[in-house]
């Protein structure tokens, strides 16, 4: 096992340098002037030379390329020309919302997938089995951004006056104050540690922080708040996971193993559960690593609709600025992420079934 | 009498002609037997219809204003709801099944020509990644080697970016517009096709009758094109149907994003995101698009998944 994800981990490094070069290079070849984009088209070129020289822009590609390896190595993905301020920082700021609303929409898509999947397979080709996989279909092909404004329609205007009424933008109600658990906890770490950043990162996922904070209110109105982001989200990467739990429970099904354990008497829901759902898992794992990188690309839509200042968004408006740094640092962090995601898909695959890792 | 026997006819034991069963034959067939891949057929044959009757299905002109129509009887107003005559809309106001845009456009005309732009897309990217993924594949799955590596390396990078992200990344170097957006989605999908024609030339160069064709003197070109990739061409099929699917709805975001199809092209993604900030005052401007946009690649999911069902050989025995 331990040769297994050794192996695993070796073979995704040559990836993760590929993806490192191709952002910087993706980045670099934006035909435009980043200097008169920053500083406006009437910039001298006296101006420009300066500016290019201070951002490391004048030296040769590989020699940049270098600089860049070590500095992302070390964890310094450089400053924005924008906000001018450390790109690490923002990523900090911004990861949380889009870390908070992917998982929210795999939550919403695990909760309701796999159970549509399994009733679907039980009751094979009934009406369950026929409105379950109808609903598939159509959700894998609605455009997210038009579920999220179509259900920003109707349950914030439609249900306007009823309890289903939510809120169809923001992560918060406006004037709702937040305190970083860390301050309530009177931890006090020193600004600019790792402790500090880490605690900072935390604080800024508002479900975790009210919970941390014993602050019911303030993770009720955060969850009102995920739950049309997450639905609109989460909407293709479950009706996936319900296609995949039924396929592969209807084959687990049909298995010798499954006639012995009726043949024995056991009850309905022991033969499901336990005998089928178990051995049915393993491609499900596979479609849920996958989702979750579907899922971070639907971020970006997600958040653009619902006006949460996520990683999406800032990296939608980065490009529109041409703003190298942000582009570059979210690409890759996002790339890596999802790499990494892999990895313990496989991981977790080959711990699932041991026929994997002997090979 | 004796039925005329075609000279170089098989026959079988009894002497009696063998009706040829093609690939072709026996997947119609299996497509007939199932009601999704049907049901996707004949929604996908309206859009094609729709696309290009659309100048004639059309009732007004895509692009111009109501306001620079000659003869319209009233002054119209922005984002004016649909207008249906058999719903009880005054038969003396002008007939908009889906309202106007926030140009005074009659939005079911955009809506139509939009299947157009929105079929080419699919079909123009997804033959661009087919083309170049299966020569690339092609090339790794035989050659082998450092070439196989290099290429599948290349590849597993490109795979391991969220598709979306990678595609507005390229888009941001190319520029917006919808060549450009085509041309990201274009090369976000070659992965998928690379691997499928790999993985099935792998599996076909070391059949008989390869070895054979090699034997007689082919060259690689001969076995690589009139013998190797014929045959991989069954997965081809199947992933080509559902990557248009998924390329249409690429496009849409990208447009949606403003980074592809620019205004005032008819286009899906771009109608939406025109008016995406009118939800609460104009939904009808959001839903139509939206509704295209997901009947168009539902009849292309439905088509994908019976074409997999029917040309699975696996299931041979049940034509």
């Amino acid at each position: 096992m331990t040769t297994y994800i050794l192996r695993r981990i070796l073979l995704s490094i040559p990836v993760l340098i590929g993806i490192l070069f191709a952002t910087f290079a993706l980045a670099r070849l934006i035909p435009s002037d980043p200097c008169r984009a920053m500083l406006g088209e009437k910039a001298t070129d006296d101006v420009c030379d300066d500016f290019l020289r201070r951002h490391g822009l004048d030296k040769p590609i590989s020699v940049q390329f270098a600089v860049y390896l070590r500095e992302v190595l070390q964890g310094d993905f450089g400053r924005s020309f924008r906000f001018s301020m450390p790109v690490t920082e923002i990523l900090i700021q911004r990861l949380p919302t889009t870390i908070e609303l992917s998982f929210a929409g795999l939550f919403v898509s695990i909760l309701v997938g796999i159970p549509l999947g399994v009733i679907s397979a039980v009751r094979h080709n009934s009406w369950v089995d026929v409105l379950t996989m109808l609903w598939a279909n159509i959700g894998i092909s609605m455009p997210v951004f038009w579920l999220g404004l179509m259900l920003a329609y109707i349950f914030a205007l439609t249900l306007k006056g009823t309890p289903f009424q939510l809120p169809p933008s923001g992560r918060l109600s406006p004037g709702l104050i937040t305190v970083p658990f860390y301050e309530t906890w009177d931890l006090d770490p020193t600004s600019g540690t790792l402790t500090f950043t880490i605690l900072d990162f935390m604080s800024r996922m508002n479900i975790l922080n009210g919970l941390l904070n014993n602050d019911f209110d303030l993770v009720k109105d955060a969850i009102v708040h995920l739950i049309l982001p997450a639905l609109a989200l989460g909407t293709i990467p479950m009706a996936l996971i319900a296609r995949m739990t039924r396929s592969s429970m209807l084959e687990v099904l049909g298995q010798d193993y499954i006639r012995t354990a009726r043949a024995k008497g056991l009850r309905q829901r022991v033969v499901v559960m336990k005998h089928a759902f178990r051995n049915a898992l393993l491609p499900l794992v596979t479609v849920i690593g996958l989702s979750l990188g579907g899922l971070l690309g639907g971020a970006v839509l997600t958040e653009t609709v619902f006006n949460l200042s996520g990683v999406g968004r800032i990296l939608y408006e980065a490009i529109t600025a041409r703003d190298y740094g942000i582009v570059q640092a979210f690409t890759v962090v996002i790339a890596v992420f999802f790499v990494i995601l892999n990895l313990v898909v496989d991981i977790s695959y080959a711990y699932l079934d041991p026929r994997i890792r002997l090979e | 009498m004796t039925p005329e026997i075609q000279v170089g006819a098989k026959l079988d034991s009894e002497g009696k002609s063998l009706q040829s069963v093609s690939l072709w034959n026996i997947t119609r067939r299996r497509l007939l037997h199932r009601k999704s891949a049907i049901v996707g057929m004949v929604i996908l044959a309206i859009l094609v219809f729709i696309a290009l009757t659309a100048h004639w299905l059309a009732p007004y002109d895509p692009i111009k204003s109501m306001l620079d129509v000659k003869g319209y009887p009233i002054r119209p107003a922005k984002r004016e709801a649909p207008c249906i005559h058999a719903f009880g809309c005054p038969p003396d106001q002008p007939q908009h099944i889906m309202g106007l845009d926030g140009n005074i456009r009659d939005e079911f005309s955009r809506v139509l020509y939009g299947a157009r732009l929105s079929l080419f897309i699919g079909f123009a990217t997804v033959t661009f990644a087919i083309f170049t993924g299966a020569l690339l594949g092609a090339f790794s799955g035989y050659f082998g080697g450092w070439i196989d590596n290099s290429i599948m390396r290349v590849m597993d990078v490109l795979l391991a970016f969220p598709s979306l992200l990678l595609a507005i990344a390229i888009v941001t170097v190319l520029g917006p517009g919808l060549i450009n957006a085509l041309l990201a989605i274009g090369i976000v999908s070659i992965p998928a096709y690379a691997r499928v024609v790999r993985a099935s030339v792998l599996s076909i160069r070391e059949m008989d009758f390869v070895s054979a064709t090699r034997a007689l003197g082919g060259d690689t070109v001969q076995i690589l094109f009139r013998r190797i990739l014929p045959n991989a061409l069954t997965p081809l099929i199947v992933q080509g149907t559902l990557g248009i699917a998924s390329a249409i709805l690429d496009a849409a975001a990208l447009s949606f994003l403003g980074l592809g199809a620019q205004p005032p092209t008819p286009e899906w993604g771009s109608m939406l995101g025109a008016e995406r900030n009118q939800v609460f005052t104009a939904p009808h401007l959001v839903f139509f698009p939206g509704v295209a946009i997901a009947l168009t690649v539902l009849s292309f999911n439905l088509l994908g998944d019976g074409l997999r069902d029917a040309l699975d050989p696996r299931l041979a025995h049940v034509s």
